[in-house]
């Protein structure tokens, strides 16, 4: 009976995206807003944006939606909107403080995600993205489980370029297969810093054992992109802005912008072949 | 229970390296804490409770050790130039080690309190305890396990953003 309320709630959303890490602070949150942000430019496009980091819910900040409310209806709780067509909603909006600490264990961090999934009325949605909490814990198998209701078209992985990072990256990626999900590709975020100055190329993060490159190529693994680091990227998080807007020029923005494109081309191509099925 | 005291008995001063955040270099922070205060003449021991993405080994260069047990519990691994740091973590404990560990919530606490009480730590003066970003089952079991002991305090570790 749960399933089927799972299934009936979710129905209404096309194409479902997992932005996933094992690492934590490797840019998980930037890019899930980034990406909704992107697809949402589209004002044909009606994108939802979940963030299911009970213990660091980044995106109300990174939304510019700090000290929002969730409201109440007759038809369940309603998102919180940024654009007409971009929605969100975060365990952020139900703290009274934004410090207050959220010190659960699993089974009541599980209960919270299965609510969001049954009692959020999403309305319609093209694009469900999912910004998860770093590691491969109790928030990431209740996803999957939840949202095998619906479908996941996939994962996206992010990473820095450093062994630290990549050692996680690979564990999430055994994650995803072992739970049978998809994976749409890793980013590389972080991916050396041009000095706006002198023009130099440094790398912030030295790719001592070959970077996401090298770990895709092993792991045959698409790779959708690298991200540069760029400090304005930080600031707009910080202030709720997109950095897209804010930062148009930025040979970061572009790179987001095509690695947006890909996911979107992924999973409009998976939803033909799906309907080929049918 | 006596036995698990006993592996904390010998230990002076237990320091907890915690964020909240992720990627603000907590390990790296306790990497570096152990190896001061080693070449500060003390005697020093890791504890690595991050389960799902353990780093210690690696950034301390034992990555491939593997992990014993005697009569009084784990034998931890000693690192560091002269091998005097002693080192658990789980990460000795994978098979492989590209093996994600995708445990709930009940089974992580388990294990973590195995690690706080069984670990033959010995004579130590601080015991670093490097753990995962959150506020969430790790945190709470460590500190559980911790309190009867000689809980010094935290080190919060942050980014400027």
């Amino acid at each position: 009976a749960e399933a089927a309320e799972l299934r009936a709630r979710l129905r209404a959303v096309r194409h479902t995206v997992l932005v996933l890490s094992g690492k934590g602070g490797v840019g998980k949150s930037t890019f899930s807003a980034l990406l909704a942000h992107g697809l949402a430019a589209d004002e044909t496009k009606q994108v939802a944006l979940l963030d299911i980091d009970i213990c660091g819910p980044s995106i109300p900040k990174i939304m510019g939606l700090e000290g929002e409310q969730v409201h109440q209806s007759g038809s369940g709780w309603s998102p919180v909107y940024v654009e007409e067509n971009l929605g969100v909603m975060s365990v952020g909006f139900l703290l009274s403080s934004p410090d207050d600490a959220v010190i659960w264990r699993g089974p009541k961090k599980n209960g919270l995600i299965k609510q969001f999934l049954r009692d959020v009325d999403w309305g319609e949605v093209d694009y469900l993205i999912v910004d998860t909490p770093p590691g491969t814990s109790d928030e990431h198998l209740s996803i999957v489980q939840y949202l095998s209701a619906t479908h996941i078209d996939g994962a996206v992985i992010v990473t820095t370029p450093q062994e630290v990072s990549l050692q996680d990256v690979r564990k999430e990626i055994n994650f995803c297969r072992k739970v049978k999900l998809p994976i749409i590709g890793v980013v590389e975020n972080m991916s050396g810093f041009v000095c706006p100055k002198c023009k130099n190329e440094s790398q912030i993060f030295p790719p001592t054992t070959g970077g996401a490159e090298k770990m895709c190529q092993n792991l045959s693994v698409s790779l959708l992109g690298k991200v540069p680091l760029d400090p304005q990227i930080g600031k707009s998080c910080d202030s709720g802005q997109s950095f897209l807007a804010e930062a148009p020029e930025s040979p970061a923005t572009l790179s987001y912008r095509n690695i947006i494109q890909r996911i979107q081309e992924y999973c409009e191509q998976h939803h033909l072949q799906e309907e080929k099925i049918m | 229970t006596p036995a698990e005291r006993a592996n904390l008995a010998g230990v002076r001063h237990i320091v907890l390296v915690l964020s909240g955040k992720g990627g603000v270099g907590k390990s790296t922070l306790s990497t570096e804490l152990a190896l001061a205060l080693r070449q500060a003449g003390k005697r020093v021991g890791i504890l690595d409770v991050d389960l799902c993405g353990p780093s210690i080994p690696r950034m301390l260069r034992v990555q491939d050790s593997a992990v014993h047990q005697c009569d009084s519990g784990w034998v931890p691994v000693f690192v560091g130039q002269d091998k005097a740091i002693a080192l658990m973590s789980i990460g000795f404990l994978l098979e492989r080690p590209d093996d994600a560990v995708v445990w709930r919530g009940p089974k992580k606490n388990a294990l973590i309190k195995q690690f706080v009480t069984d670990v033959a730590w010995g004579e130590l003066d601080f015991l670093i305890v490097d753990t995962p970003p959150g506020t969430s089952d790790e945190h709470i079991s460590t500190v559980e396990a911790l309190r009867p002991h000689q809980l010094l305090g935290a080190v919060l570790v942050t980014t400027p953003q």
